[in-house]
């Protein structure tokens, strides 16, 4: 298996995800206490060397990556991203036209 | 022409995750029948999440005053502590609009919980087990020779674990109809399978849809592979052009970083859903 980051590197990627999307608000979630709680109980204890702390780890980096990456990618999306396309009325209003009312609607609508 | 080409990508992409899991609105939304932009997003309407135990240890989450409900109406709940306190922050992190398709957690819940194309565990498990007749790893190429080199590189060890982790034997072919696999490989993955729970085998199958490789969401759920390294060697090929050709931000990171988060979200899924922590304190001796 190929050597996950320490724990310590893990719990910090994870604080400053969230402090990178919640503002200064960050030490207040439920997120902020429940990450740490975890990352404080599942230190290795001396009375025994439980796989479950590589897992905990393992779950850490994959909730890190999910942060990481998320933001990642809603950054890519907000900076090229296309918008869509313009309504109809827009297009015309853009030329300074104005498209024609129809009182009893069009024949294909409803 | 960027901007089609994205777009293009984003629907395809979005389209075919829509097709496995239609609900990723809440239900007071009216959305059109075709997938239109702004179906996609609603403005925030609340400040705080949290969240609350209800009746039979299941975890709610709280916008503000309400509670949240999956798209078909039922109330949201969740197994774990742990995988609600993952939703709560997924909604506590929307500014402004609601991006649906940013909370990964949130979608996959709400398909394990709602099960919109009404499956059973038996159902998904054949369904995962299909995708390893067209698993990524087992198909190499012949040419070029430095692509040849990094699937022999790359794949071949995670081919090496987990033939040896469950003890099956499945090939790898350059030929157009692929790996032969034996009956008795799938019969053990089958009864592995059946391990898991509901809910598990819900985000189970999301990971192996995404990653186009049973061979890889195993490994990534038994702990072998980080998310990073899944990925990559999912989209082995695309690295190898990129490299040799460059990189496009707009197209080959975005997708990288929608199947990154996805696959994470998939992992931590499967993870939170199938384990259990117990906490043994140690006597204290007098």
């Amino acid at each position: 298996m190929a050597a996950l980051s320490s724990p310590l590197r893990v719990c910090r990627g994870i604080l400053k995800e969230l402090r990178s999307s919640k503002g200064p608000g960050y030490k207040q979630t439920l997120a902020y206490y429940f990450v740490l709680d975890q990352f404080r109980k599942n230190q290795v204890t001396n009375e025994r060397h439980c796989r479950a702390r590589r897992e905990a780890l393992h779950a850490s980096h994959s909730y890190l990556c999910l942060l990481a990456s998320t933001r990642h990618h809603l950054t890519l999306h907000k900076l090229f991203h296309g918008k869509g396309e313009r309504e109809p009325e827009q297009v015309a209003r853009l030329v300074g036209l104005q498209l024609p009312t129809q009182p009893g609607g069009k024949g294909w609508e409803k | 022409m960027l901007i089609n080409l994205v777009r293009f990508q984003r629907q395809v992409g979005f389209v075919f995750s829509k097709c496995r899991n239609r609900d990723t609105w809440l239900p007071s939304v009216n959305h059109s029948k075709e997938y239109s932009a702004a179906a996609l997003e609603r403005k925030k309407f609340y400040q705080d999440v949290s969240i609350s135990q209800g009746e039979d240890g299941l975890y709610e989450i709280n916008l503000d005053r309400k509670k949240l409900k999956t798209p078909a109406g039922k109330l949201f709940t969740v197994p774990n502590e742990a995988l609600a306190i993952a939703v709560a922050t997924e909604w506590d992190m929307q500014k402004d609009t609601l991006k649906f398709y940013t909370m990964h957690l949130t979608t996959l819940c709400n398909t394990a919980l709602d099960n919109p194309t009404q499956r059973d565990k038996g159902q998904i498990i054949a369904a995962g087990l299909k995708f390893l007749e067209t698993d990524t790893i087992c198909y190499r190429v012949e040419e070029p020779p430095g692509l040849v080199e990094l699937q022999k590189n790359e794949w071949d060890p995670v081919l090496d674990w987990i033939e040896k982790r469950y003890n099956v034997l499945i090939g790898s072919s350059s030929n157009i109809m692929g790996p032969q696999i034996p009956k008795e490989t799938k019969d053990t993955f089958h009864q592995h399978l059946r391990s898991y729970n509901f809910w598990a085998l819900t985000g189970l199958e999301f990971i192996i849809t995404q990653l186009k490789s049973l061979v890889l969401s195993f490994g990534l759920v038994d702990r072998h592979l980080t998310v990073e390294q899944a990925v990559l060697l999912s989209r082995l090929e695309e690295e190898y052009q990129i490299q040799r050709w460059g990189n496009v931000e707009w197209a080959h990171d975005y997708d990288m970083y929608e199947l990154r988060s996805r696959t994470a979200a998939g992992a931590l899924f499967v993870h939170l859903s199938s384990e259990s922590s117990t906490v043994k304190h140690k006597l204290l001796q007098d």
